[in-house]
């Protein structure tokens, strides 16, 4: 076997993962986690809180059935409050995976295979926390599937005019690919896990999921082309999936809403939380299962460096949105760029620039980005501006439109930020146990990262 | 090697599925592939736990219709999108708002592009797994007990005993002529 300290030679920056290691290692250290790791009493005591958490919002739902939605805090003109920011957030979230599995693949940025897998799972949990937000909002939760078009006895069907009826395929068109996307990923990982599973039980739910993979070059074949098609396909995607959340506010004629900006800002924002919530996860969890070989410090300086890219380019939004403001002449614009920064919800707005805008700007000196502390707490600042951001959009702008008679003030109740915190319980809950029955890394995507994986021409026999 | 396709083994040995060879490195299974290729055997397959650039080639193995069965669900998709949104706003539920055509083509560019994308991306996942001939409980190629590896860290090159040129010993000595690691026969 070649020896495994080399790096290759085109890559001199740091290597994606540390040397030393073999394709055995790599195997073991990951699957292990899965299979020989004795449950911790701080997985326990974690996983009791979360799932606390997730109680919390199974009761603010079921209260939430009774009661209907008078219950929260949304009123007229504020009728879309907590539901809809929250959605928006969690979405936003949830762009980080397919965007590092699918762009990341198509621009062959081979770290992203070190982090691809659990960004694809949080970016799956984090939809279904964003899902479950527009369901419970519609009032009557237990008629959602009127959304969809099928025959039925009151001969209705969608309206395919509305950005709502948009946003329902969109946002399920991404939730289906993106599984696919995870599981398809999966299933050569599942099949490591099979033959090295030491009971029974534990290799047949393996086996089964694995399907039989057995490695065949034909079958590698088809898979590499499947999976190149898959992010081929999910890159343009994940761009439409927020443009077409952005148009629910563009295609209305709010003040604030009514921009052409909005599409691509909206993009910029979702990328931005969603790097923020993988670093949020990241840094505890190479610490937490000693991942540091494959999660190294450049993948997390990376993210960072994404996030403040992005960052500038919500930065950028936002400026333009005020200049816009200014320059348009239009009094509703303008006031509405005042309202932001004299009205009532102005320590919102205040609290918005700090976090989003002004305190990332620290990512520039290398300290702070190698920094795990540090980042971990930037990250959770920006997770904290983005839901910011999308409270001013929703709330501000509907607080006060064109017509003073109609202005109204939105104040959240109990039950708005136990569903809140309950979505986040039901994320936390989903990843704690994801973390415990799945390689949260691509085994088999990190043994092609390693020297001995590539095979060169010359050895080849001659024709 | 043209002299082994004439002795032909009479009795076909039908409990044995082939003839699995086990190697230590991609770089020496690619060469083994080629070898065993050239040499004038067909059916064989080659097994390794991540893919590898040149191994689907080296076997003889060179289109997949994976692309093929994207590119119609694809198209399946865009066409029955369109075509359930314009029977909907035109034909069986047609609602005349400010005078405004029901035919609006651009406002069902959405979903015809997120169903495209729906059944495009279903399909490269079911196709590739249909092609694939899984899910496959069982195959005769777990019956060695060394091919647990070939999802960690070995390779494996098996001759299966359909090729008309396999004969159990002539193939087993041409197979220890690429020094594998070891040489085990697959029971069916």
């Amino acid at each position: 076997m070649a020896t495994n300290t080399q790096i290759p030679v085109a890559d001199r920056r740091v290597p994606v993962i540390a040397p030393g290691h073999t394709f055995s290692t790599i195997t073991e250290k990951i699957s292990n986690i899965v299979l020989k790791r004795p449950i911790s009493l701080g997985w326990i005591l974690g996983f009791l809180i979360v799932f606390g958490m997730m109680n919390m919002l199974m009761v603010a739902l079921g209260y939430l059935f009774i009661k209907g939605t008078g219950i929260w805090g949304i009123n007229i003109p504020i009728g879309w409050g907590f539901a809809i920011v929250n959605f928006v957030w969690w979405i936003g979230i949830g762009h980080a995976g397919t965007l590092i599995s699918a762009i990341l693949a198509l621009l062959r940025q081979t770290w992203r295979n070190s982090i691809n897998r659990f960004a694809e799972a949080m970016t799956l949990f984090a939809v279904a926390c964003a899902g479950i937000f527009p369901l419970a909002h519609t009032g009557r939760p237990w008629l959602a599937y009127w959304l969809f078009p099928y025959p039925n006895t009151m001969n209705y069907w969608p309206n395919f005019r509305s950005p709502l009826v948009w946003d329902v395929f969109a946002v399920s068109t991404y939730f289906t690919i993106s599984l696919v996307f995870w599981f398809v990923g999966l299933i050569p990982d599942f099949a490591s896990l099979r033959d090295r599973a030491e009971s029974v039980w534990v290799q047949r739910i393996y086996g089964l999921l694995a399907m039989g993979w057995r490695g065949s070059a034909r079958h590698w074949h088809r898979y590499e082309t499947a999976y190149l098609l898959l992010a081929g396909l999910a890159t343009p995607l994940v761009l439409s999936v927020h443009t077409v959340v952005s148009f629910d506010f563009a295609v209305g004629i709010v003040p604030g809403w009514h921009t052409t900006i909005f599409p691509p800002y909206f993009v910029a924002g979702a990328i931005y939380s969603g790097f923020a919530m993988v670093l949020c996860l990241a840094i505890p969890i190479r610490a937490i299962y000693g991942l540091q070989d494959f999660i190294t410090m450049r993948h997390l300086e990376t993210s960072a460096k994404v996030m403040l890219a992005t960052g500038l380019i919500v930065a950028y939004g936002y400026g333009m949105e005020a200049f816009m403001g200014w320059y348009s002449g239009n009094q509703f614009d303008s006031f509405l760029l005042w309202n932001r920064l004299h009205g009532p919800y102005r320590f919102v707005y205040a609290a918005l620039l700090a976090c989003n805008i002004f305190i990332p700007q620290v990512l520039w000196l290398k300290k702070f980005r190698v920094s795990t502390g540090w980042l971990w707490l930037i990250s959770f600042i920006v997770l904290v501006g983005m839901w910011l951001e999308r409270f001013i959009i929703v709330v501000v702008s509907l607080s006060r439109d064109f017509l003073t008679s109609s202005w109204g003030q939105y104040y959240p109740t109990k039950w708005d930020w136990m569903t809140f915190a309950g979505t986040i319980g039901l994320f936390l809950t989903a990843m704690w146990l994801f973390v415990r029955i799945l390689p949260m890394i691509s085994i088999f995507e990190l043994r092609t990262l390693l020297p001995e994986a590539q095979v060169h021409e010359a050895a080849e026999v001659k024709q | 090697m043209s002299d082994v396709s004439v002795y032909e083994s009479p009795i076909h040995d039908s409990s044995s599925y082939g003839l699995m060879a086990e190697f230590d490195s991609a770089q020496e299974l690619v060469a083994a592939a080629h070898k065993t290729h050239e040499a004038g055997y067909q059916k064989m397959d080659a097994y390794s736990p991540f893919p590898i650039e040149g191994l689907a080639e080296a076997i003889g193995f060179h289109k997949n219709r994976v692309a093929l069965v994207v590119l119609i669900g694809g198209i399946v998709g865009l066409l029955s999108a369109y075509a359930l949104q314009y029977w909907v706003a035109v034909i069986t539920y047609p609602v005349n708002i400010g005078g405004r055509p029901l035919h609006s083509w651009p406002s069902f560019i959405i979903v015809t592009f997120e169903l495209t994308i729906l059944f495009a991306g279903v399909s490269s996942a079911v196709g590739m797994l249909a092609l694939n001939g899984l899910p496959m409980p069982y195959h005769p190629v777990f019956n060695v007990p060394e091919f647990a590896k070939a999802s960690e860290n070995k390779f494996f090159l098996v001759v299966f005993s359909s090729d008309p040129k396999y004969d159990a010993a002539r193939t087993r000595l041409f197979l220890s002529g690429l020094a594998p690691r070891m040489i085990a026969e697959v029971p069916s």
